[in-house]
């Protein structure tokens, strides 16, 4: 069971980072526009023939 | 006459000369506007950055003031095709997005904590029956408590706060008996873990947070879409005043910059944007949105005029008497600060249950200790049993059993155009049974439409396109009827007559008969529809008189039918005139109606119906209805309602169709009967669970799979609202007509002191 030692910080870890990172999408505003990201993406005036 | 447009009450200044604004867009539908608007505005100098939040459909710019001001920027955005008004939002709007953030975090912290929660939970229940060390179960019990307590106490604040408020106002609500569950069931855990028990509590206490929270923030999101929706709508009916200071210059002033003393010009086709009293000028007033009368009202020099009502034809000098507020509307304010009063004292179903359930839950848990004691147990083992009961009956379901239907039902509107203001509407309008209608723009569409018959096509398209160019409230109708949507180039309005343009190089005008020159002949055809207004066109030798018209919402006829099918008392509450609302009242077969009522009269007459014991859903837009859409049990607002009105209803239905009304009925009476199936099957649980609980032999795994089965029926239960549904569009009637044939009779007997207008009842 020693492997535990180092496992479950691990998967703590893991859940944590998952956690901060909805935690920062949330803060930077990643949520406040959710039908304008997916149309966004549809122009391609960037792309250069 | 020179004009400048101050619009310093909206614009936030930054540092170093910058300057943001935010605008509500109109007409923003796919990903070419947003590159149109955004680009376009970036292009200009001194313009720093623009986005365009799409699904809100307002607009952040951000500017250095040395280079550019805030009116050239909407003015380049009209060059660009798109209106566009500068927005300051509400509190209440403010508020709500910062509930709906720390509940986001709160759930998202609630989330991350159950998974773990269950992973560690899950292993131990494993290792239970096969060969887990005491020590390694410890470990576990430890790293769960870990998680657990500090993601409960972020993710719980919600609870806590609303139980601590209830608590401290000595009332009881749902939240008390979560808050009380959820501690205990953590404190519990950890005397558990101390002393070495098989069993802890954690995940069954992190669960409940997460459903819970779950539930909730889907409420609110449904709620703020509501605000969004009225909010947008608000400042694009563009609230501006001109004000004329004492040199006669001319100042585009927001309304909220108004005071009293003020002067302002309102011309024809504009909104009188505070109350006021008249002092130069000739003009009728459309006080349609104020009072429900559709005939335009003359004024002249010191006549009074309300705000929200229509200029028509000539423009007036008005001073101001109030602004913002006035006569007529603080007469409204104190109406519906009365009325509200008055509906607050309503208890909400779950409400109602937790009252009940509270106290005989704790009560139990309490006889359970004492049980246990006289039965000689130690102290230790009584305690644990009895906040085992609290544990066991902790109301996960009874939590679930009503917001679960709520979310669903609340989708379910969304999806029929019914947007929800308040949580518990749902609730107030399953139990209506009489329903009450205003006229003008609830019954009949909100905008007076063209009458097309007769009028050549092209001739029609070319009116329009002019009427792009023109300001006129009916000019407005003819307008919407473009299929091209850009005006004539060079167009002019003349004040008070109508617009002309060159149109292939030939002059057309638009507007009123002489303006354009149309033949007596033609005028004549006007007598055909008494209650139409026209406006005239004339382009080369070609001339038209196109008559436009209130007109009923195109499937009113069978939504009356469909509502009477259902058994509802209708009936039609109007401030417009009887020969207006007579016919209107015929044509939908609604035998009671009143005409020419006034809100306190509007109000009077709802008193009644509910002092003979109805319940009254209260349809209607007119600022005339707010009063009365708070004094009701429940109550409706098209979308293109007034401000106040609209923060007053239930409920905001969009489109132009009348079917939402029905729907909202139909839905929420389905509603009801699934959240009182929802409290049954909550009650039938615990009246099994807690013979268990109480005979001490919960273990975790009991109360997990107790606890996830109960709440996973109730969820499922509430889901049955979609399907539901799915066979009402397909003609099947789910929802039996009740029985109210003995409410049938008449109340305009009772009701006719009050009406001013001479009301024949109608056969």
């Amino acid at each position: 069971m020693n492997v535990l030692i180092y496992l479950v910080p691990m998967a703590l870890l893991l859940g944590l980072t998952g956690l901060a990172g909805f935690l920062w999408s949330l803060k930077s505003g990643q949520y406040e526009d959710l039908d304008g990201a997916a149309v966004r993406i549809l122009p391609d005036d960037d792309l250069t023939t | 006459m020179a004009e400048a447009l101050d619009l310093s009450s909206f614009v936030e200044h930054g540092s170093a000369g910058a300057a943001r604004m935010t605008l509500a867009v109109d007409g923003v539908s796919c990903a070419g506007c947003i590159r149109k608007i955004e680009n376009g505005l970036t292009k200009l100098p001194g313009v720093i950055d623009a986005r365009l939040n799409f699904t809100q459909h307002r607009l952040v710019v951000a500017w250095r003031e040395a280079e550019i001001e805030a009116p050239a920027i909407i003015k380049a955005l009209e060059g660009i095709g798109y209106r566009a008004y500068p927005f300051a939002p509400e509190r209440v709007e403010a508020d709500e997005s910062r509930q709906a953030k720390l509940l986001l975090r709160c759930l998202a912290v609630a989330g991350f904590a159950a998974m773990n929660v269950m992973l560690l939970s899950i292993s131990v229940w494993s290792g239970n029956v096969s060969d887990m060390t005491q020590e390694t179960r410890d470990l576990f019990h430890w790293l769960s408590a870990l998680i657990a307590l500090p993601a409960a106490a972020y993710a719980g604040q919600p609870f806590l706060h609303s139980a601590w408020r209830a608590l401290r106002a000595r009332e009881l609500n749902m939240d008390v008996p979560i808050s009380v569950g959820v501690v205990l069931a953590l404190g519990l855990s950890v005397y558990e873990t101390a002393t070495h028990a098989v069993h802890a509590y954690f995940d069954s206490a992190i669960m409940l947070l997460f459903f819970l929270l779950c539930g909730r923030y889907l409420d609110l999101a449904m709620r703020r879409k509501t605000r969004l929706f009225a909010g947008n709508l608000a400042s694009l009916k563009a609230e501006f005043a001109h004000r004329l200071d004492a040199a006669g210059e001319l100042t585009r002033v927001p309304v909220t910059a108004l005071a009293p003393g003020n002067r302002i010009l309102v011309r024809p086709g504009e909104v009188v944007p505070a109350d006021g009293a008249v002092l130069s000028g000739n003009s009728e007033i459309d006080e349609s949105l104020v009072t429900g009368e559709t005939v335009p009202r003359a004024v002249g020099g010191g006549a009074t005029v309300y705000a929200g009502s229509i200029n028509c034809s000539g423009a007036l000098t008005v001073m101001v008497t109030a602004a913002g507020t006035g006569t007529l509307v603080d007469e409204v304010e104190r109406l519906l600060q009365k009325a509200t009063e008055a509906k607050s004292r309503t208890v909400r179903l779950a409400d109602r249950a937790a009252r009940l359930y509270a106290p005989l839950v704790h009560a139990t848990a309490a006889l359970t200790l004492i049980g246990w004691l006289i039965a000689g147990n130690s102290f230790h083992d009584a305690i644990v049993t009895a906040i085992a009961v609290l544990i066991i009956t902790c109301p996960c379901a009874l939590a679930l059993a009503i917001p679960a239907v709520q979310v669903v039902a609340a989708g379910q509107l969304f999806r029929s155009g019914v947007i929800l203001n308040s949580g518990d509407a749902v609730e107030r309008l399953a139990e209506v049974d009489t329903v009450v209608f205003d006229k003008t723009g609830t019954l009949t569409l909100p905008d007076p439409a063209v009458d097309a018959s007769g009028i050549d096509p092209d001739l029609l398209e070319r009116a329009a396109r002019l009427a792009l160019s023109s300001r006129h409230p009916l000019a407005a109708a003819l307008a919407r009827r473009a299929r091209r949507r850009l005006p004539y180039p060079g167009a002019v309005e003349e004040p008070g007559q109508g617009v002309r343009a060159l149109i292939d190089g030939v002059e057309a005008r638009l507007g009123s008969a002489v303006f354009c020159g149309v033949g007596d002949g033609e005028a004549e055809s006007m007598s055909r529809h008494t209650e139409a207004s026209y406006i005239g066109f004339a382009h080369g030798g070609r001339t038209a008189m196109i008559p436009i018209r209130q007109s009923l919402r195109p499937d009113a006829v069978a939504v009356i039918q469909a509502l009477k099918a259902r058994g509802l008392n209708l009936m039609v509450l109007s401030g417009d005139r009887s020969e207006a609302v007579g016919p209107v009242a015929a044509r939908l077969e609604i035998r009671e109606w009143l005409a020419g009522l006034t809100p306190a009269e509007k109000i009077a007459v709802i008193d009644l119906l509910k002092a003979q014991g109805r319940r009254v859903l209260m349809v209607g837009d007119g600022l005339n209805d707010a009063p009365a859409l708070a004094a009701a049990h429940a109550s409706l607002s098209p979308i293109s309602a007034a401000h106040l009105t609209q923060a007053q209803a239930d409920a905001l239905f969009l489109g132009e169709h009348l079917a939402p009304v029905l729907r909202a009925v139909v839905v929420s009476r389905q509603a009801r009967s699934l959240m009182r199936q929802n409290l049954a099957i909550t009650a039938i649980y615990n009246t099994l669970a807690v013979p268990i609980a109480v005979g001490g032999l919960v273990t975790p795994l009991i109360a997990a799979v107790a606890m996830s089965s109960s709440s996973i029926l109730v969820t499922l239960n509430a889901l049955r609202a979609r399907f539901g549904m799915r066979r009402e569009r397909n003609g099947e009637s789910i929802v039996p007509a009740p029985m109210l044939v003995s409410a049938n009779e008449p109340a305009g007997d009772s009701i006719a002191p009050l009406v001013r207008a001479s009301v024949e009842p109608v056969t």
